[in-house]
């Protein structure tokens, strides 16, 4: 009875969505207070958007408030001694609250991301089942519409997280030797900020839905109804989980790390999730800007973004893609981390040009912030501009070069083992050379103008993320699950997800590039005849991925819950730290941090010019 | 030394396969290729296109025979795990790579500037202040229309004849045309495929872009920015024909909208909307 009684009262899930509903209804009246009925627009729509507005910020304070976060800022204001609530090392119920522990913090984005991926490719499917003719066939317009900007803002938001949230938090931490992440309530906060954001966005449906596209160009989004409102919303508490994900990242890295553990010595994948997480903090923030501009343009009637009272929808296109183009290379630098802390585990060799790989990466980040106006080559401004874009554009190629040769590299002469995980970083590798390779036609001005907003730079895009990130997604899925669960995924079935899954998925996008170049533009809601086969194709192909998908999901299932039978302590002979302690680990991580010797450790030396420097045996956990 | 000739065989099979697959491309596939040749401007695009995909395709080639190489040569089978060679990288290979991929990038760069710079491939929307109104100053007669994108249509003015507004879009074979595009609402984008013309459509801006028709026939005119909800609805066809059709058209066209005409705000490059009301 007490355990019950502790479960339901307190600062938990349940007290969270009371607080919510409350601060919804607070909202909401104080907004209608503030904006009644006696303005004329209000009158004659009968909506309200500052009082939905009102009533989601307050939403989510309550939410927050009831999750527990204030509690430790509250006291500390108040002077008194702030009560932390003992950390939960086991049971099933930490998983449902605000819980500082990064291995929990870890599932929980794993889910969450999952959740959110399943809803959004299954708006996928919605897409190609309305493309599969010519003709308006399934949807309205209007529900065409709001499906491609659930699909694409959702992907946007969740694939950003996609890897960081959930691997990054688990595993970082492993890696360096680190008992917690540097700021272990920003950590939990940033995943209850994408449930709230995912929630956020469902509200959408009830309220009309939102026609803008991911992208939610000004002017027209100043146009919508209700529903615009949910999409702001998601999409700014997006960017705030996005730098608070990438703030604790960062800090954990760079001060968390055990002794030794040199930036020369930091596995790569470290270098991934902190560029990512470096550009994360600076990116995401403009994009919370940009979005209380477009809220203030909704409900305060400014005009940030009207033309002709002072706006410009030009300031709204650079404000989003300053953000954006950024933030697609958030998309890819995780996606490389992995590939290359894989590629040698599969290979029995260490990493090929570690320090190429990381100034790579290193560049990228850099040079994410000089290319944005490539998306705006045909809008009209700064024409002289387009070459330096086009430039900056083409240059981000290079550092890409280099993680492809560190790739290549780390795959010569090495014993490779064909696994799951392994097959997915191939998949990768293919893809991604194709998605990086049409992103120079992008690049290029005057090629740019026939794939411009057509279904070519659609086809492009996914190659990059979902035959980039995704992939190595799931190589990191199938890799991780046993260290963060303890059970190892079904090789056979995770074998045949593979290959439905890559050739599924080019058989889908390679035929989009040819519509895209024949003249199909995305977002349509119908199209010309002559494109009714390559649609027909692509649509197919997408049912098959999606079939290829539930193997996945059939298999998870399956392994954790029915079979359950537990995994090898290091079941891919993995030299780095993670796998030197238990699978799952306990709540400190490790009883003691092991030795740190150089990352990537594989390989026996030819002949006996190299003596063997390797400092402990991987095997028995301390 | 079998490292060495593992890479010579690679190396071999490589610069053979490119040798015979390049070529074939950029001769084969580049007529293929879109935009088309209905404007100087889309057939500059579709040389574009070539060349793009003729340097993309030893890259392609590269990373494919390189994998299915170390598959086919470097895999392992069976249970027990075999440790690889302890290689942490190669000085020469690493410098040459940089060397190479730095050199193909600026070259491509500086084929791109030199094709955007060069009238009859740019094609893009450039703004009210063009980069290169190169037909003005060689002194040809260019005819200007005006583009106006509105939720959900596209309607053309021609202001040299009395700023005729017309639901279609005709214009001339081998006369340089001065697109100006603007917008009543919305951001729209005008995509005339066959031109290889696509310019955004913003509220307030005049966008120019410039075209010269080079033979008779129809083309493609679609909306390819998200716009609302009749978005997918928004195209028409335009049409390109001989000099003597388009003015017998025009005038044609002068006598049918007169009536309109009348109640059309004079012709300007952009109509701002009144910020409460709707646009004109």
């Amino acid at each position: 009875m007490t355990v019950l009684a502790r479960r339901l009262f307190g600062f938990n899930l349940l007290t969270a969505i009371l607080l919510a509903a409350a601060g919804f209804l607070l909202g909401h009246w104080l907004g209608d207070r503030i904006a009644g009925p006696s303005l004329d627009y209000v009158a004659s729509t009968g909506e309200n958007d500052v009082a939905l507005a009102l009533g989601y910020l307050l939403g989510v304070v309550g939410f927050l408030v009831g999750l527990g976060f204030a509690n430790y800022p509250l006291m500390r204001m108040l002077g008194r001694p702030p009560s932390l609530p003992r950390p939960e090392t086991e049971g099933i119920g930490r998983y449902f609250r605000h819980c500082p522990d990064h291995k929990v913090v870890g599932l929980q984005y794993l889910v969450g991301v999952g959740v959110l991926f399943f809803i959004a490719g299954l708006n996928a499917m919605f897409i190609r089942l309305e493309l599969f003719g010519p003709g308006q066939s399934i949807w309205t317009p209007d529900t065409y519409l709001t499906i491609v900007g659930l699909h694409g803002s959702m992907m946007m938001g969740v694939m950003t997280s996609a890897v960081l949230g959930p691997f990054a938090n688990y595993i970082v931490p492993l890696l360096i030797g680190a008992r917690r992440s540097a700021f272990p309530r920003i950590e939990s906060l940033s995943f209850w900020l994408l449930v709230a954001a995912g929630f956020t966005l469902m509200t959408t449906l009830a309220l009309g839905g939102f026609q803008t596209g991911w992208t939610g160009y000004a002017p027209l989004s100043g146009q919508g109804a209700y529903g615009i409102d949910s999409y702001v919303m998601f999409f700014a508490l997006i960017g705030l989980s996005m730098t608070l994900l990438g703030i604790n990242l960062t800090a954990t890295v760079v001060t968390m790390r055990a002794p030794r553990l040199n930036w020369g010595r930091l596995p790569i994948f470290v270098w991934g999730v902190l560029t990512t997480a470096a550009v994360m903090v600076l990116a995401a923030p403009v994009l919370i800007v940009t979005l209380v501009m477009v809220l203030l343009d909704r409900t305060a009637q400014t005009s940030f973004f009207v033309q002709g009272a002072g706006g410009s929808s030009y300031l709204f296109e650079n404000l989003f893609w300053f953000f954006g183009h950024p933030e697609v290379y958030l998309l890819a630098l995780p996606g490389m981390g992995i590939l290359l802390q894989l590629l040698p585990v599969f290979t029995r060799k260490p990493l090929w040009g570690y320090r190429l790989a990381v100034s790579g990466m290193l560049g990228i980040a850099l040079v994410s912030f000089t290319v944005w106006q490539h998306h705006l080559f045909v809008s009209g401004m700064a024409a002289d501009l387009r070459i330096f874009y086009m430039f900056s554009t083409e240059l981000i190629s290079i550092p890409t070069g280099f993680v492809f040769v560190c790739a290549l590299g780390t795959l010569w002469r090495g014993r490779i083992r064909l696994t799951v995980p392994m097959l997915f970083c191939l998949g990768w590798i293919f893809n991604f050379l194709i998605g990086g390779l049409t992103g120079i036609y992008q690049s290029d001005a005057p090629s740019d103008v026939t794939g411009h907003g057509s279904f070519f730079v659609l086809a492009h895009f996914h190659y990059t993320i979902m035959g980039g990130l995704v992939f190595t997604f799931f190589a990191a899925i199938y890799y991780w699950l046993p260290k963060m669960t303890g059970f190892a995924l079904n090789e056979r079935w995770g074998k045949v997800h593979f290959w439905l899954m890559f050739l599924a998925f080019n058989s889908t996008f390679l035929p989009l590039f040819a519509v895209g170049f024949l003249g199909m533009p995305r977002r349509v809601v119908t199209y010309p005849e002559r494109f009714e086969f390559l649609n027909q194709w692509a649509s197919i192909s997408a049912f098959v991925l999606g079939v290829s998908l539930l193997i996945f999901l059939a298999n998870l299932v399956y392994t954790l819950v029915i079979a359950r039978v537990p995994a090898e302590a290091n079941p891919w002979q993995s030299t780095s730290l993670e796998w030197q302690t238990t699978s799952p680990p306990p709540a400190h991580n490790f009883d003691r941090i092991p030795p740190i010797g150089h990352p990537h450790d594989y390989g026996r030396d030819e002949g006996t010019e190299r003596p063997a420097s390797r400092p402990a045996p991987a095997g028995e956990p301390t | 030394m079998r490292p060495s000739r593992d890479f010579g065989r690679f190396l071999v099979i490589w610069l053979v396969a490119s040798a015979i697959a390049t070529p074939l491309v950029a001769i084969f596939l580049t007529p293929s290729l879109p935009p088309g040749v209905e404007a100087d401007d889309a057939a500059g695009q579709r040389i574009d296109n070539g060349v793009l995909t003729a340097v993309a395709t030893p890259t392609v080639l590269l990373i494919v025979i390189f994998l299915a190489y170390v598959l086919i040569v470097f895999r392992h089978t069976g249970p027990k795990i075999e440790e690889g060679p302890r290689i942490h990288g190669h000085a020469g290979a690493q410098m040459v790579w940089i060397v190479t991929s730095t050199a193909i990038v600026m070259a491509l760069f500086g084929y791109g500037t030199w094709r955007l710079l060069e009238p009859g491939a740019a094609g893009g929307g450039q703004g009210p202040s063009p980069l290169s109104p190169v037909h003005a100053a060689r002194g040809e007669s260019v005819l200007p229309v005006q583009v106006i994108g509105q939720q959900w249509q596209f309607s053309y003015r021609y202001p040299t004849y009395g700023g005729l507004e017309t639901p279609h879009l005709v214009l001339p074979v081998g006369r340089p045309v001065e697109l100006h595009v603007t917008s009543l609402d919305v951001v729209h984008s005008f995509w005339a495929y066959g031109l290889g013309v696509k310019a955004d459509a913003n509220p307030g801006v005049d966008n120019v872009a410039y075209v010269t028709p080079s033979r008779v026939g129809t083309f493609d005119v679609r909306c390819a920015e998200l716009c609302g909800i009749w978005h997918g609805y928004m195209f028409d066809t335009g049409r390109i024909v001989d000099e003597q059709r388009f003015e017998t058209w025009i005038q044609e066209q002068r006598r049918i909208f007169a009536p309109v005409l009348q109640y059309l705000p004079p012709y300007s490059r952009t109509y701002l909307p009144d910020p409460q009301g709707r646009a004109g």
